[in-house]
């Protein structure tokens, strides 16, 4: 059967579960329906004309999770920033881990989906924001929604301080032959709010695993939101990334993607700019290699004026990897004095790795400053001469080089615990040993 | 140390250096002068292995072993230094771990350990008080944002933590001011030793005011057409090249 045939089919089974009165079971019902219609994007539409879901849709995929798994921390610590304390949200094959988890209610509510949909205390603020931001440009958005059970619940109250980072990790385990996880977060950040969120998805086994993930985020006024994904899956795990942020007047959003593994990653990436003088940042660092597939799919939205996006992308590609790069400003008539800054660098290491990059700009008001630049070149051969002069062999100039061309999307990283994992994923990645830490 | 027979070599089928013959003895100073496009800095270059350059004829040797097929960073593991006219922007790599990474390159290359961090810290500090280098200086981007006098010394100072035997200083005096000069050329001539050479490529007559030369030679379309002692550079300064043609040699 195919995926999308056995995801409606087991919608039934997978609504018995619950309160079929609540408002949450007829979103859940229409979302289906879209999802129905829209199904999944396919090489047609425009938007995803460079990046093919065939292969990833392919296998069949459990899209139930059967049971708890255990799995010890020992396992999983590599995958943490451990070396700082955080607040830990930890899901297994989808399905909560109280024991790898710390979460908290003092102050600020740092905890689970499926507890916010199902108690009367969240339900107002489940009314407000649950899927108010979605888009349903296609079905992968809907598809999340109708199976919305489980994910990470964040609320930060007005002029609260989340005290340490917030993690959200996904482990699958390999215990079904091919999975299906669909994690739906919700993140609240009120008022005068300042909160720090690091998300990853890790596969622990070859099995494929296929992960369809919704995740709102709403930055009220003159909040902070700091906001942290690293994508180093394996090769036979894929990740479709939906995240919508809606912003109030002198907020200020960031999002760091660091993109070095996984089979096909889709980061599907919406700002929508509500307020005076918000401010929203989107930095990314790919690096990938073999057949790797990586698409950042982003979207600004300037609707109010004085306000400013900066976009800065930045990608090496090896061997067959591919990657896209698909970045649309749009600026509405009302959103003038805005500043928009858009730049996508690329490099290729070899004859065979692709980026297709393709900027657009839809501008409506008259009074704005809006950039964007797109290169795609090589490793400068002046550059490498000039390392290896000083004795640094080939492999490791060249790691240098490429460390230094996306150094500065790392520069805007707030957490040094973070810049210090990249660096090592990045060192990692390239298989060399500098002789200093970068 | 270094001896260049009869050297051609060319990029993209334009030939630059049309026989080269060139010899520098341990401790001795020499200094390549001429004209703009002459191929001075192709030489210092193909010296150092730069790949663009296809060498059609003659030999490089360095203390007896012939440099043609090894790598840039395995001549520079045998000694070789090249200071560069444009030195390239590291962001994100300060001096400190940029001069770590080449230092451990090439201990790893003589089979030995990293460098400890106390004995590393203790060479940097020295070399860079020799060179008047700020400490806050050490901890930037290599490169990044750097006066063009901040480059040359930083060149320098490389040079002196990596102590080559044959330090080839490329045009190593424009950009400098005349105290940013003298600080350099200090450094240079404290480096200075009967078992190691310098090679200076250079327009002008300036800088040898400073590292006093034992040879001069004199670069003209490709080919060394005058070699002499340091007084030549004096001439030079005086009547220019135009009196220099190829064909007179």
């Amino acid at each position: 059967m195919e995926l999308k045939d056995k995801l409606i089919s087991s919608f039934l089974a997978f609504e018995e579960a619950f309160d079929l009165n609540s408002d949450i079971h007829e979103l859940r019902t229409r979302s289906l329906k879209e999802f129905e219609q829209l199904g999944f994007p396919s090489k047609k539409e425009e938007a995803w004309k460079y990046t093919s879901l065939n292969s990833v849709l392919k296998p069949d995929y459990s899209v139930f999770p059967k049971k708890e798994d255990t799995i010890e921390y020992r396992d999983i610590k590599k995958y943490l920033i451990h070396d700082i304390d955080t607040y830990n949200l930890v899901f297994i094959d989808g399905i909560y881990s109280s024991h790898l988890s710390q979460t908290t209610h003092d102050k600020i509510d740092v905890c689970l989906m499926s507890s916010a949909l199902s108690k009367s205390k969240y339900k107002p603020v489940i009314d407000n924001y649950f899927n108010k931001i979605v888009s349903k440009e296609n079905g992968f958005t809907p598809l999340n929604t109708a199976f919305s059970k489980e994910g990470a619940f964040i609320h930060i109250h007005k002029n609260q301080l989340a005290d340490k980072p917030i993690q959200i990790v996904n482990f699958a385990t390999g215990n079904e032959a091919a999975l299906m996880i669909q994690p739906r977060n919700l993140i609240v950040v009120d008022e005068n709010a300042h909160v720090q969120i690091i998300e990853r998805h890790q596969s622990l086994t070859n099995n494929p695993v296929l992960t369809n993930s919704v995740t709102e985020i709403y930055a009220a006024k003159r909040a902070i939101v700091d906001y942290y994904k690293i994508q180093n899956d394996r090769d036979t795990a894929s990740l479709i990334d939906n995240t919508f942020v809606e912003q109030q007047e002198q907020s200020n959003c960031s999002m760091h993607t660091f993109s070095f593994g996984g089979k096909l990653t889709r980061n599907n990436l919406n700002f929508y700019q509500r307020g005076e003088h918000s401010d929203s940042t989107l930095k990314g660092i790919t690096i990938i290699e073999d057949k790797q597939h990586v698409d950042h799919n982003t979207l600004v939205h300037h609707i109010s004026p004085n306000c400013e996006s900066h976009q800065d992308y930045k990608g090496i590609f090896a061997e067959n990897s591919t990657g896209v790069f698909n970045g649309k400003v749009l600026v509405d008539k009302e959103a003038q004095k805005i500043n928009a800054f858009q730049a996508n660098n690329n490099i290729l290491l070899d004859d065979k790795a692709t980026i297709n990059a393709k900027p657009q700009l839809e501008i409506f008001a008259d009074d704005v400053k809006c950039s964007h630049g797109c290169t795609i070149g090589q490793l400068d051969q002046d550059s490498l001469f000039y390392l290896r002069s000083r004795g640094i062999p080939l492999k490791e100039a060249k790691a240098l080089l490429m460390y230094a061309f996306a150094n500065n999307v790392l520069e805007s990283v707030k957490i040094p615990e973070i810049k210090k994992r990249i660096n090592h994923e990045i060192a990692q990645k390239l298989g060399v040993s500098l002789g200093f830490d970068l | 140390m270094l001896r260049i027979k009869n050297l051609h070599a060319s990029i993209d089928n334009k030939e630059i250096l049309k026989g080269i013959n060139l010899e520098i003895n341990p401790g001795e100073v020499h200094a390549i002068m001429g004209p703009n496009g002459s191929g001075k800095s192709t030489l210092s270059s193909v010296i150092a292995g730069k790949e663009e350059f296809e060498m059609t004829r003659g030999e490089i040797k360095f203390e007896g072993e012939d440099l043609t097929e090894l790598d840039p960073e395995e001549r520079a593991h045998k000694g070789i230094f090249l200071s560069f006219q444009y030195p390239v922007e590291i962001p994100g790599v300060s001096v400190t771990n940029f001069i770590k990474a080449s230092i451990n390159a090439h201990r790893k290359s003589q089979g030995l350990e990293d460098m400890k961090a106390n004995e590393m810290l203790k060479l940097i500090r020295e070399k860079s008080e020799m060179l008047e280098i700020d400490r806050k200086f050490l901890s930037r981007s290599l490169n990044q944002g750097f006066s063009g006098g901040e480059k040359k010394r930083n060149e320098i100072f490389q040079m002196a933590m990596l102590n080559p035997k044959l330090a080839i200083l490329d045009e190593t005096d424009s950009g400098l001011d005349i105290d940013a000069l003298k600080v350099v050329a200090n450094g240079v001539n404290k480096l200075r030793n009967k078992d190691n050479a310098v090679l200076l490529i250079t327009h002008y007559q300036r800088l040898l005011d400073y590292i006093v030369p034992d040879v001069v030679h004199v670069m003209v379309d490709g080919k060394i057409v005058k070699s002499g002692p340091k007084e030549l550079a004096y001439e030079l300064e005086e009547k220019g090249y135009d009196w220099l043609k190829p064909e007179q040699v």
